[in-house]
C-alpha cells in the first residue's frame, strides 16, 4: 500500500428518488459493502447530492476519520466534481473519492432488478479495490488570458460579445459574411410582438462597430486552433477584401462607378431575389458599411482590363486595394463562444413541393426578404410576373419532423408562419391556408399570438402535403412571365377529406438545420455534434452552455434550432460562463497529467512520438524521457504504450485500472 | 470469492469495456439519459483516451474471467486528443494476432467507434456482442491454462533436453 496508514473506506449507496432505489435492492448492497476489505462505513441516502447528502458525507470523515469515499449514484461526468468538492471541504484529498455509476450505467438501462442488484454489487467491489491505491493529488492551475473570441455575427454572437466588451473584456467577434447580422437581419418582423427586426438589430450592430472593446472582423474564418482552456492560440483567415477597411469611408460611390451599370449577379443577402453588381455591400445598413469586391466576377480582377472607374471615384481615400491577398493572424484568447448559427432546408430535396421547378414556390426566408420594406421589391410581394397574390398556400414542417430528412422539430416554423399569414394578409389582402401537421405554440406570448392570428380570418388547415402540381400548364405561346396557379393537395385530417386549393403562391416553412460545415467546425474547436449535426452541449439541462472541451461555449443555433429571445438568453449564459471564467483570471485542471518514473525509464525515446502535444522531450543528459506536466493533457497514451512501464498517469494508475477490472470480475 | 451476481441464472458472457470518456462513455450516459435497455452483462471501466489502453488490461480481464473485451472510443478524426484512437487501433491489430496465438478467439476483443451522440450504438453493440459471446460460449480461459500447465509439465524434461541439445549444437 502506497499510503501510510489504515485505509478507512466510506461508500454511499444513492437512492436517487426512485432512480436507483426503485430498480434494485439498496439494503442488500449495503450489507455487502459493509462486508468489504477497508470498507469502515456504508451509508445509503435518498439523494447524495443534496446538502443534507453531501454533510452526511463530510460529517462521517470528521467523525470517523474515512479517508476514501465511494459514492454509488450517477455518472461522474455529472457530479463527481461535487463529491469532489465536498470531500475536500470535509478535510480530505479531493481525488481519494471514486463514483460509481449506477444509474446512468445501470438502473436506467437494465430492468431485471435482481440481476442490477448484483451488478451494482460488483462495480462497488471494483472500486472499493481502486481507491486503495488512490494518492492525494493536487490540482493544476492555468492562468486565463483575459479575452474571448465570438465566432459568428449573428444575433447571439453580437449579444454574446457586447455582454462581454461591457464588461471590459478585449473581445474578438469574427464572421465569415462582409457583414454581422446573421439570419435576424433578413428578417422583416419578428413574432409575437411583431417588432421590426431591423430597429432591434440594427443598433446592436453599430454598438458592435463602435465598442472600444471590440475587435469585429468581418469577411473573416478560424483557420486554426490550438491550445487549451485559458490559452488558446486562433489563426483567423481575413479574405481579401480589395478595400482597406481602415481608409474607406462608406460613402458607396465605387458600387454606383462601377462599369456594370446594373447589378448582374445573384444577391445572396435576397437569397438570389435580386441581383447585385461585382462590388456591393449585403444590405444597405450593414456593419461595417464597407463594399466588398467579388473576385469571381469583377472585371479588374478577372482580367486586369476595367476601367477602374470605382478606383477612380475613391480617388484621394485611395481605399481600393486590388493586390490585397488573404491575411492570416494569430490570436491570443482564454475562452472561446461558437455562435455559428444554422441554415434553412433546401426544400428542392423533397420534389412534391415544386420548389425550384415553380416559379410561385418560395421558401419563408425568400418570402422575408419580399415582405421586407428594404427588401428587392421595397415590401411589395409580387409574382414574377407582377402580379400580387390572391390566394397563398404557407406549408409548415418542410423538411422537418420527417424520417426521410430532419427529424426534429425546428420550434419556430409555426410561430413564423403565422406571423408571415399576419403579414401577408396586411401586405395583400389575399385568402391565406396554413398547412399544419401540429400547431406548436411553446414560449412566452406565443399561444397568444396564435389566437390572434388564428381569430384574423386565416385557414388553419391540419393536414401533411402530399402534392404540388400546376393548375394550367402554360401553352407554348404563352408569354415567358406568366406564372400560372398551383393546386396544393392535402388531406384535412379534421374533416377527413382530401383538399385540392389553386393558389397562386406558395411559402415553405422550411425547417432549421446544422451548418453545412458544422462538421469542420465542429472538427478545429474538438466539440462534438450531437444527432442531426448540432453541437453538443456538456449536459442538455445543466450545462446548456457548455462543451465537453473547457473554456468552449455555445451560443444560439448552432446547438439546436432556437427562437430570438432564446438565442439571445443563452448568448447571455454563453457569455457569463465564459466571463466567469475570465474574471477569475485561473482555471483548475484534472490533475491525471503522466509522469516519468525516472529509475525505469530505459531512455528508448519510443514514447516521444507518440504524444500529440509534445509534451514529452528527451533529457540528454539524464538519458531519460521527461514530460513537461503543462503540456500533457492526460491522455495516457504514452503511458500504456511504455515498455518498461515507466510511464504513469495519475488518476489512472496501473494499480488503480488493475484493480478496478479484477473487482468487476471477481463473481461467481 | 465473493459472490454477489446471481448464480442461479443460466450462464451469461462477462464482458469489460473500456470506454473513453468523452466518447463513448458519454454515449452510454446518453443511453442511460434516453432509458435505452441493453443486456446487462457489461462492466464499464473509464479512461480518459482509448489510447491509455493497455494492451496488458485487455489479458488481464481475460485472465480474470471475462468472456469479452469491448473497446469504444471516438470515431477517427474525433478523438479529444487528436489522436489516441489510431493508437488504439493499431494495438488492437497487433493484440488480435497475440490473441490467437493464445487461443482465443478474435471475436472476443471488439473495437467500436462510438461517439458522444450514439446512445443506441452503444446498446446495439453491447446487445451483439452479448449475442455473439452466446454463441461462442465461456473463454475459460483459466482451464485453457490448466491444461497448458499440465501439458508442459508432462513434456517439460523432452522439452528441456531439446532445448539443452539445440544449444549446445549452436554453440
Amino acid at each position: 500500500m502506497k499510503q501510510n496508514g489504515e485505509i478507512r473506506i466510506g461508500i454511499y449507496i444513492c437512492h436517487c428518488g426512485s432512480n436507483i432505489a426503485g430498480v434494485i435492492d439498496i439494503q442488500k448492497v449495503r450489507t455487502y459493502a459493509e462486508t468489504l476489505p477497508g470498507v469502515y462505513i456504508a451509508r445509503d441516502y435518498k439523494y447524495m447530492c443534496s446538502d443534507p447528502g453531501q454533510d452526511l458525507l463530510r460529517q462521517d470523515i470528521a467523525d470517523h476519520g474515512l479517508n476514501r469515499i465511494i459514492v454509488a449514484s450517477c455518472s461522474p461526468l455529472l457530479h463527481e466534481q461535487t463529491f469532489r468538492r465536498a470531500a475536500e471541504s470535509g478535510g480530505i484529498n479531493p481525488y481519494f473519492v471514486q463514483m460509481v455509476n449506477i444509474r446512468e450505467h445501470g438502473t436506467w438501462v437494465h430492468t431485471d432488478g435482481e440481476y442490477m442488484t448484483g451488478k451494482a454489487m460488483d462495480m462497488i467491489r471494483a472500486a472499493a479495490r481502486r481507491v486503495f491505491y488512490h494518492e492525494a493529488l493536487e490540482r493544476k492551475r492555468v492562468t486565463v488570458t483575459p479575452s474571448v473570441l465570438v465566432l459568428g455575427g449573428g444575433i447571439a454572437g453580437i449579444h454574446a460579445a457586447l455582454t462581454m466588451a461591457n464588461a471590459g473584456k478585449q473581445v474578438y467577434l469574427v464572421e465569415r459574411e462582409p457583414s454581422i447580422g446573421g439570419h435576424m437581419a433578413q428578417f422583416d418582423k419578428t413574432f409575437p410582438t411583431l417588432d421590426c427586426a431591423a430597429c432591434i438589430l440594427t443598433p446592436k450592430m453599430t454598438a458592435v462597430r463602435s465598442h472600444p472593446n471590440i475587435t469585429l472582423w468581418t469577411w473573416a474564418e478560424v483557420e486554426k486552433v490550438e491550445g487549451f482552456i485559458g490559452n488558446y492560440t486562433v489563426t483567423i483567415k481575413r479574405k481579401p477584401r480589395y478595400i482597406r477597411e481602415d481608409l474607406c469611408v462608406g460613402c458607396m460611390e465605387c458600387i454606383e462607378a462601377c462599369v456594370y451599370k446594373e447589378g448582374r449577379f445573384p444577391d445572396e443577402f435576397n437569397l438570389g431575389l435580386s441581383k447585385r453588381k461585382p462590388i456591393y455591400i449585403p444590405f444597405p445598413q450593414a456593419v461595417p458599411p464597407v463594399p466588398v469586391v467579388d473576385a469571381e466576377h469583377c472585371i479588374h480582377l478577372k482580367t486586369g482590363r476595367c476601367k477602374d472607374i470605382c478606383v477612380e471615384v475613391c480617388g484621394e481615400r485611395k481605399a481600393f486595394d486590388f493586390d490585397q491577398k488573404a491575411e492570416y493572424l494569430d490570436i491570443q484568447v482564454g475562452a472561446i463562444v461558437l455562435a455559428t448559427g444554422f441554415t434553412t432546408f433546401d426544400p428542392a430535396n423533397i420534389q412534391y413541393y415544386g420548389y425550384g421547378k415553380y416559379q410561385n414556390v418560395y421558401t419563408a426566408l425568400e418570402l422575408e426578404r419580399l415582405i421586407n420594406a428594404s427588401g428587392p421589391t421595397g415590401g411589395k410581394v409580387v409574382l414574377p410576373d407582377g402580379r400580387m397574390p390572391q390566394r397563398v398556400a404557407i406549408v409548415h414542417c418542410v423538411g422537418s419532423r420527417n424520417e426521410n430528412y430532419n427529424r426534429w422539430c425546428s420550434k419556430v416554423c409555426c410561430m413564423y408562419s403565422l406571423k408571415l399569414a399576419h403579414l401577408m394578409q396586411e401586405k395583400t389582402n389575399a385568402e391565406i391556408f396554413n398547412f399544419y401537421i401540429d400547431m406548436r405554440a411553446p414560449g412566452k406570448g406565443m399561444e397568444e399570438f396564435y389566437n390572434r392570428v388564428s381569430s384574423e380570418g386565416i385557414h388553419l388547415v391540419r393536414g401533411r402535403i402530399a402534392d404540388v402540381y400546376p393548375e394550367i400548364l402554360p401553352t407554348p405561346d404563352a408569354p415567358k412571365d406568366v406564372v400560372g396557379r398551383v393546386v396544393i393537395q392535402a388531406e384535412d385530417t379534421l374533416i377527413g377529406r382530401i383538399r385540392k386549393i389553386p393558389v397562386d403562391m406558395v411559402i415553405l416553412s422550411t425547417g432549421l438545420q446544422p451548418q453545412d460545415d458544422a462538421d469542420d467546425v465542429r472538427r478545429i474547436f474538438n466539440i462534438s455534434c450531437s444527432t442531426g449535426g448540432f453541437f453538443l452541449e456538456r449536459h442538455p439541462k445543466l450545462a446548456p452552455v457548455n462543451t465537453f472541451t473547457d473554456g468552449i461555449f455555445l451560443a444560439g443555433a448552432c446547438q439546436g434550432p432556437k427562437d430570438i429571445p432564446d438565442t439571445v438568453a443563452q448568448a447571455g449564459a454563453a457569455a457569463s460562463e465564459a466571463l466567469s471564467l475570465i474574471d477569475a483570471g485561473f482555471f483548475e485542471l484534472e490533475p491525471n497529467t503522466a509522469y516519468i518514473q525516472e529509475d525505469v525509464c530505459s531512455g528508448c525515446k519510443s514514447c516521444l512520438p507518440l504524444c500529440p502535444y509534445t509534451a514529452i522531450t528527451y533529457d540528454v543528459e539524464k538519458m531519460k524521457a521527461a514530460i513537461n506536466e503543462a503540456l500533457c493533457k492526460g491522455c495516457g497514451t504514452c503511458v500504456a504504450s511504455c515498455p518498461s512501464g515507466s510511464i504513469r498517469q495519475h488518476l489512472f494508475e496501473d494499480d488503480e485500472l488493475l484493480s478496478e477490472i479484477r473487482g468487476l470480475l471477481e463473481y461467481a | 470469492m465473493q459472490q454477489s451476481t446471481p448464480a442461479a441464472q443460466e450462464w451469461r458472457p462477462r464482458i469489460i469495456a473500456f470506454f473513453c470518456n468523452w466518447c463513448t462513455y458519454t454515449a452510454a450516459d446518453l443511453a442511460g439519459v434516453s432509458r435505452l435497455k441493453y443486456a446487462p452483462n457489461t462492466r464499464i471501466v473509464r479512461v480518459m483516451c482509448s489510447g491509455r489502453i493497455d494492451p496488458q488490461f485487455i489479458l488481464d480481464a481475460f485472465v480474470h474471467g471475462a468472456d469479452g473485451v469491448l473497446i469504444g472510443g471516438c470515431h477517427p478524426g474525433d478523438c479529444h486528443y487528436t489522436e489516441g484512437n489510431y493508437k488504439t487501433l493499431r494495438r488492437h491489430h497487433l493484440l488480435r494476432r497475440m490473441l490467437m496465438d493464445m487461443g482465443i478467439d478474435e471475436r472476443r476483443l471488439r473495437l467500436e467507434w462510438i461517439s458522444a451522440s450514439e446512445g443506441d450504438k452503444v446498446r446495439d453493440v453491447i446487445n451483439g456482442m452479448v449475442t455473439e459471446l452466446q454463441t461462442m460460449g465461456p473463454l475459460a480461459l483459466n482451464d485453457n491454462m490448466t491444461r497448458f500447465d499440465a501439458e508442459l509439465e508432462s513434456d517439460l524434461d523432452t522439452y528441456l533436453v531439446t532445448l539443452s541439445t539445440k544449444e549446445v549444437e549452436h554453440a
